[in-house]
């Protein structure tokens, strides 16, 4: 019990964390409320289950194409809806609302409603205390840790990530020190819907794809985002566990558990916020004026 | 006979200088012809059920703009107060056996304190930080909802409520003028002192602050105000439907809200009326095609969006009026002077 509940956390852990940093690079980075940003996590999964059942490639390979390809239809989106109104941040949320909704229904033609499901890159599973711990979930975890540790790289040690770092901290500044403020936030949302898509390649072999996958994950990762801090990396990470483990501890211990899984996460939320309105890690930062 | 001439006459004077003046007042004042004389000309029972459930929305998209259109307090979760309004009358109605003419006000109230609870932890927040905080309150709420099936009916919801009244025509009425009376003082509010501190806030709550406003006591009686009027609309809904489900409460209930008061254009009261008024009726015309319905909806949106960022109605107004430069006053766009200043428009 306990064993499964620390698997089952820490996989919908990383998972949140992947979707909810990508989230808040964009955030950070343009002031985008990227509600889109699990729909293209849904896209990734569909591309992978067209792959693999209808064109019979190898797993692995699915996943690499479906996140070029998810990334493309983020950047081309980007570019189409989203850059020319970047004035007005009203209308840049209901356009990302609007995009998730038409790529639901897109999906939903497509494939139909279906549950459908993607096969186990690895079967066979280790026995820990009693406990079966598939492969797959190990593989999950260690992916999602590896991916994390990746994009900790990227922006700690490259010209890019302190580029991205650096416009998220002050885009004025930032555009005068001669960086091309447009083309970093195109960047920015290439590695987040890049990212997303890397959470949708992780998570399928593990759940069911439908075209209402978005929503769940969606306000888990708002949920972490707040918790952790707008902007700040490790506040995401941080949140993220906590979020997925609150999330299992409550569907495996509480009756009637899965319906209140999303309540208690987000009660928590409301709960750091009343103490630190900033989140756990978030600095508050400067109002733009 | 002649004194009633003469009021006949001087009403004609003020409907000439105050309404035919400028052809937004025109089109409003037709809405309102059109909306209150309709049963008149057609009864068709399915063309007044879907302008029933508009009405019903256009109050629950204009109690989002005056909150978060006017004090800028993004409110993401805005089916929270249609949810408790919804569920408060319909618990009302069938246990307490109260009527539907006090279980919506009742629901209102319950409503209102809705937004008093989550409005005093989202004070300390603002901008994106409240936006997505307010949407976890529905979520938490639904899933009360469904851990507790026994009182709330989980899944299934509460059913089996009293009609708003006997005769399809008469729920008709009974909506439709609560939607013009209310949207009418929603207006009137947001014209009013209040509204321009709402205004303010939006704009800089430092300022206002500084100018000795209790900023607090204002964003929390606008929580509450837009909780009132939602409440009236989720209310009706469960009193139409008589049924309160937990579709009330779902997320894609206050996106939708917030894209039809964007789509209208916020801070403007008529703007999510109207769009609302356009949606969701086409929406529902499209039923021809049920699985290209939404799709059409989320791509309209998506392109209209491009070319006018402010919203349609906006939009519109400023194509077919002009604001004079020196006494800010509206003129049709077919004049060369203002009517009022005589100062040349250009």
């Amino acid at each position: 019990m306990i064993i499964d509940i620390i698997i089952s956390g820490l996989i919908n852990g990383s998972v949140y964390a992947l979707l909810a940093i990508g989230f808040s690079l964009i955030f950070g980075v343009a002031r985008i409320v990227n509600i889109a940003h699990t729909a293209f996590y849904m896209v990734a999964s569909y591309c992978i289950y067209y792959a693999t059942h209808q064109m019979g490639v190898h797993p692995v390979l699915a996943m690499l194409v479906a996140i070029g390809l998810v990334t493309l239809i983020g950047l081309i989106c980007y570019k189409l809806f989203i850059d020319p109104i970047r004035e007005h941040e009203a209308a840049v949320l209901i356009a990302t609302i609007a995009l998730a909704i038409a790529m639901q229904e897109i999906m939903l033609l497509i494939f139909t409603g279906d549950f459908l499901s993607v096969p186990a890159l690895v079967t066979g599973y280790l026995k820990i205390f009693e406990v079966k711990i598939a492969y797959q979930q190990l593989l999950t975890f260690a992916v999602a840790l590896l991916i994390l540790a990746g994009v900790w790289a990227l922006l700690k040690k490259t010209r890019l990530g302190l580029a991205i770092r650096s416009t998220a901290e002050d885009r004025e500044v930032a555009n005068l020190m001669g960086m091309n403020e447009s083309r970093v936030a195109m960047m920015t949302m290439a590695v987040s819907v890049g990212l997303a898509a890397f959470a949708g390649a992780v998570v399928v072999p593990l759940s069911v794809v439908h075209p209402h996958m978005w929503m769940h994950p969606l306000i888990m990762m708002m949920a972490v985002v707040v918790l952790g801090g707008l902007g700040s990396l490790k506040g995401s990470f941080v949140g993220a566990y906590i979020l997925g483990l609150a999330e299992s501890l409550v569907v495996f211990l509480i009756p009637m558990g899965a319906f209140l899984k999303g309540s208690v996460a987000l009660s928590i939320m409301i709960l750091v916020l009343l103490i630190r309105p900033e989140g756990l890690f978030g600095v508050a930062f400067e109002e733009e004026r | 006979m002649a004194v009633a001439g003469f009021y006949l006459r001087r009403l004609y004077t003020i409907f000439k200088g105050e309404v035919l003046v400028l052809p937004s007042r025109v089109v409003v004042f037709l809405f309102f012809l059109v909306v209150l004389f309709l049963p008149i000309v057609t009864q068709d029972p399915y063309l007044l059920r879907i302008l029933i459930l508009t009405s019903i929305f256009a109050i629950l998209a204009a109690s989002w703009d005056l909150l978060s259109g006017f004090t800028g307090q993004l409110n993401f979760g805005h089916a929270l107060f249609f949810g408790v309004g919804a569920y408060t009358s319909a618990l009302l109605n069938l246990h307490a056996r109260i009527p539907p003419s006090g279980s919506i006000p009742l629901g209102a109230l319950g409503a209102v304190l809705a937004g008093l609870i989550i409005g005093i932890p989202c004070l300390r927040l603002r901008g994106t930080y409240l936006a997505l905080t307010t949407l976890a309150f529905p979520i938490i709420l639904m899933g009360i909802v469904f851990a507790i099936p026994d009182i709330t009916g989980g899944e299934l919801g509460v059913s089996g409520l009293d009609r708003l009244s006997r005769s399809r025509v008469s729920d008709y009425y009974i909506t439709v003028v609560l939607m013009l009376g209310l949207c009418t003082i929603m207006w009137k509010i947001t014209d009013s002192n209040t509204g321009v501190i709402f205004h303010a806030i939006r704009e800089d709550e430092l300022a206002v602050r500084t100018a000795g406003i209790n900023t607090t006591r204002y964003k929390l009686l606008a929580f509450s105000l837009s909780g009132f009027f939602a409440g009236i609309a989720g209310g009706l809904y469960a009193h139409f439907m008589r049924i309160a489900g937990p579709s009330t409460l779902e997320v894609s209930m206050s996106f939708t809200v917030v894209i039809w008061a964007v789509f209208g254009g916020i801070v403007t009261i008529y703007g999510p009326v109207g769009a609302v008024f356009i949606l969701f009726p086409v929406l529902e015309f499209l039923r021809f095609w049920p699985e290209f319905r939404m799709l059409m909806f989320a791509v309209v949106i998506l392109f209209i969006l491009l070319y006018m960022p402010d919203g349609l109605l906006p939009w519109l107004r400023d194509k077919i009026e002009e604001e004079c430069p020196r006494c800010k006053i509206r003129n049709v766009a077919t004049r060369k002077t203002c009517r009022v200043c005589t100062a040349p428009l250009d």
